[in-house]
């Protein structure tokens, strides 16, 4: 459905007025580079000979006692707006049709009004009901449906099955939303009335506008569409609810600080809401009603958008100094008129390590980001009496559970990587060494615990494996070190046993 | 409990600690902090330590261990701690065996083998900037480029910003530039005889000399830990006087006016 304000600016003006005198020829004037000029013209004024158009001091010359006023055009867009919002009443989704239209989308609706003719009935009423003039239609294209709201008869509808083109050859080619210019043009070719285009075969349509992409400037992709040959987006208009909280007391407020508890409450479900919608307000409402009828309005805005609920509280609260509560205050409402899209944003993290430290987790993902899984590693016990083998490393998981693990004598602090072979002098092959050469120094064994004998592993190695015999050692100087001999002298399993350096003991 | 209190008697300075094992030993922390109430703010600074030791021998990890275990406040601290080893460390001085480490330690230690001294000083300042860690040990040979006066003061600032302990123990390396609270040269000492077995290596001693400290006096000990009470004990000055009785008086005061 197609709805037709033909006069909403002098409609809205008068709608402010307390007492518009309908016979009086308005005008409404906008200001140009050449002076004023008139941009709406009441029935009245146009009888008197004023058009839309003209020269505000041409239609003086014209018609002296015109009444003129001022022209709103964002005013009158923003209460176009607001029509969008409330013809929904009649269909799903309704879109602008700027300057002075509607279009609702009225598919599968009409029954539910008693019709197409009874729909448009009620819709007329309620629009006279809001003191607008409107001119209506129905049509299954929203080009169709323009068309014979503009140059049709008043509320007429075009059956469902019908080809636009067929029933509406006699309208002019204007009713095909087309620029002036190509209006014009077409006026020059001859082409009077859509069905006169509508002859003349595609392709010289196509050829004639090849360069035209605009669809107001290509007359055929407005044919297409107004005979519903190609689809017409058209951009719906979506109410976007002002985000309001407000609290019913049960007993009225009289004093200071539980209004900061409340407002503090408000303030708090306010930037809930608003961080549902991913918002921040910028300007906020405070509105108080008093038991005795009386409305307090407190107002701020804010420089960024913002939902720190702690932050809205801080403001309000040196705005309400001076509220006088009277016998109560009964119902608070917040509400944020005007909010701006604000992302939730994640915390720093880098700050917030800086200021608290990393979680462990965190350091680890570091740690092993920067020098490698292998790097990082917890050691754990192994099922195994071999030093070497006895423990194993896995990655770091403090709270990995322990088994049982196998209780030794006495261990070094530090175990080598590989045991390093050392030179000793001995006063018995099988005895422990006196002296010991290792990494160039010469140590003299001063105490010595041992042996500790440690056979291989005859289910892992080879039968050729030897056994190995430690010996915790301190030399003169009290360095202490976990040494070992590998074989027995005649064990059959190699030559003369050597010996070698495995674990510095702390 | 007063630990000033504790009645301590001194062997000749022979270098030899007493088979008794901490037998009248005063703690380490009372004879370093000398006239410093145990609660002093200045204690809370000593965030970073540095320990100076020979690469042939583990006296300088297992001195960090030890005063990081005497250190810890809390005896209920079940976080893990950290050890960062540069792979010079590594294969002069070997790795962490876990049977040989303590019996509380051993299963939260939490290893990082670095490459180089600059991914090992990475380790340490990420270590110390967490929060679940206990300590942070760091073991570096030699004096690398990376390790400067820059980075130690890096590591200094975080360990006290984060309150984390770092004891940095430095293999084979000269004495540099370093910004750390307390620097220790390492060295083990003899170790006293067994009860059962006195040809065997004893309980491990380490002659520590604090070189240069920011609150506490420097001094020289036959340091070791102390089986009754569990921490970390002194068990001779090691400036070869004799010293008939401390009594109350500081160790590390004792060694001044000697």
């Amino acid at each position: 459905m197609a709805a037709w304000c033909p006069t909403l600016a002098i409609d809205r003006w008068r709608l402010g007025q307390d007492r518009p005198d309908p016979s009086a020829p308005l005008i409404l004037i906008g200001e140009t580079a050449h002076g004023p000029r008139i941009t709406a013209v009441s029935p009245p004024a146009r009888a008197a000979g004023a058009r839309r158009g003209m020269l505000l001091a041409d239609a003086r010359a014209l018609a002296p006692g015109l009444v003129v006023h001022p022209a709103d055009p964002a005013g009158d867009h923003a209460f176009l707006e607001t029509l969008a919002l409330w013809v929904q009443r009649w269909g799903p989704w309704s879109a602008l049709d700027a300057p002075d239209g509607l279009i609702v989308d009225v598919t599968g609706v009409a029954h539910l009004f008693g019709g197409e003719d009874a729909l448009m009935v009620d819709a007329r009423a309620c629009f006279a009901a809001r003191g607008l003039q409107v001119r209506l239609a129905i049509a299954p294209t929203a080009g169709a449906a323009w068309a014979l709201a503009h140059h049709g008869p008043d509320r007429s509808a075009l059956a469902e099955g019908g080809d636009p083109l067929d029933a509406l050859r006699d309208l002019p080619v204007a009713a095909l939303r087309l620029d002036d210019a190509v209006l014009l043009l077409l006026d020059r070719l001859g082409l009077k009335r859509i069905g006169d285009l509508a002859a003349i075969g595609r392709s010289a349509l196509a050829r004639r506008f090849r360069d035209r992409r605009a669809p107001a400037a290509n007359p055929l992709v407005r044919l297409d569409q107004f005979a519903g040959r190609v689809p017409e987006p058209i951009l719906p208009v979506i109410a976007a609810p002002v985000p309001t909280v407000l609290r019913r007391l049960i007993e009225p407020l009289r004093h200071r600080d539980l209004l900061d508890r409340v407002v503090a409450d408000l303030a708090l479900a306010l930037a809930r809401r608003l961080e549902a919608h991913g918002q921040g307000a910028r300007r906020l409402d405070l509105t108080l009603w008093k038991v005795d009828g009386g409305v307090l309005r407190r107002a701020l805005e804010l420089a960024a958008p913002t939902r720190d609920a702690a932050h809205i509280t801080r403001l309000f609260a040196h705005k309400l100094d001076d509220c006088d509560a009277g016998f109560g205050i009964e119902v608070v409402r917040l509400s944020a008129p005007w909010a701006e899209p604000l992302m939730l944003s994640q915390t720093d993290l880098e700050a917030s390590a800086q200021q608290h430290g990393t979680s462990l987790a965190a350091c680890i993902d570091r740690l092993t980001a920067r020098l490698g899984a292998a790097a990082v590693a917890m050691p754990v016990p192994r099922a195994s009496h071999l030093p070497e083998r006895a423990q194993g490393w896995v990655t770091p998981d403090p709270t990995r559970a322990m088994q049982e693990e196998l209780a030794f004598h006495a261990r070094p602090l530090k175990l080598l990587d590989r045991a390093e072979p050392i030179a000793v002098i001995y006063e018995a092959p099988d005895g422990l060494p006196r002296l010991f050469r290792w990494r160039g120094a010469v140590h003299e064994i001063a105490r010595a615990e041992g042996p500790e004998r440690i056979a291989p592993e005859w289910w892992r190695e080879k039968g050729g494996a030897r056994l190995r015999d430690y010996y915790r050692i301190e030399d003169s100087s009290g360095r202490r070190y976990w040494i070992y001999r590998r074989g027995l002298p005649g064990d059959g399993r190699g030559g003369v046993p050597e010996w070698f350096l495995q674990g510095l003991c702390g | 409990m007063d630990r000033f209190a504790a009645s301590v008697s001194f062997l000749p300075g022979t270098g030899r600690g007493t088979g008794k094992a901490g037998g009248g030993a005063l703690p380490l922390q009372n004879a370093m902090r000398g006239a410093i109430p145990l609660h002093h703010p200045a204690r809370a600074s000593c965030r970073h330590t540095e320990l100076f030791a020979s690469a042939d021998e583990a006296s300088g990890a297992a001195l960090a261990l030890a005063l990081a275990r005497d250190a810890m406040d809390d005896p209920a601290d079940h976080r893990p701690w950290l050890w960062v080893q540069d792979r010079a460390a590594i294969r002069l001085s070997g790795r962490p065996y876990r049977p040989g480490l303590p019996t509380g330690l051993r299963h939260r230690l939490i290893h990082v083998a670095a490459p180089r001294a600059e991914d090992a000083l990475f380790a340490l300042e990420e270590g110390l900037r967490c929060r679940d860690l206990a300590f942070v040990i760091g073991e570096v040979a030699g004096n690398p480029a990376a390790l400067d006066f820059t980075a130690s003061r890096r590591l200094s600032l975080a360990a006290e910003r984060h309150g984390v302990p770092l004891w940095m123990v430095r293999l084979s390396a000269r004495h540099d530039l370093g910004s750390a609270r307390m620097r220790w040269d390492v060295a083990a000492a003899p170790s006293p005889s067994p009860r059962w077995n006195r040809d065997a290596p004893g309980d491990p001693r380490w002659r520590a000399d604090l070189f240069r400290a920011h609150v506490f006096q420097p001094g020289q000990w036959i340091v070791g830990d102390d089986g009754e009470r569990h921490s970390l004990a002194v068990f001779a000055t090691d400036h070869g006087g004799v010293v008939s009785d401390a009594g109350d008086r500081s160790l590390a005061a004792g060694s001044g006016q000697a």
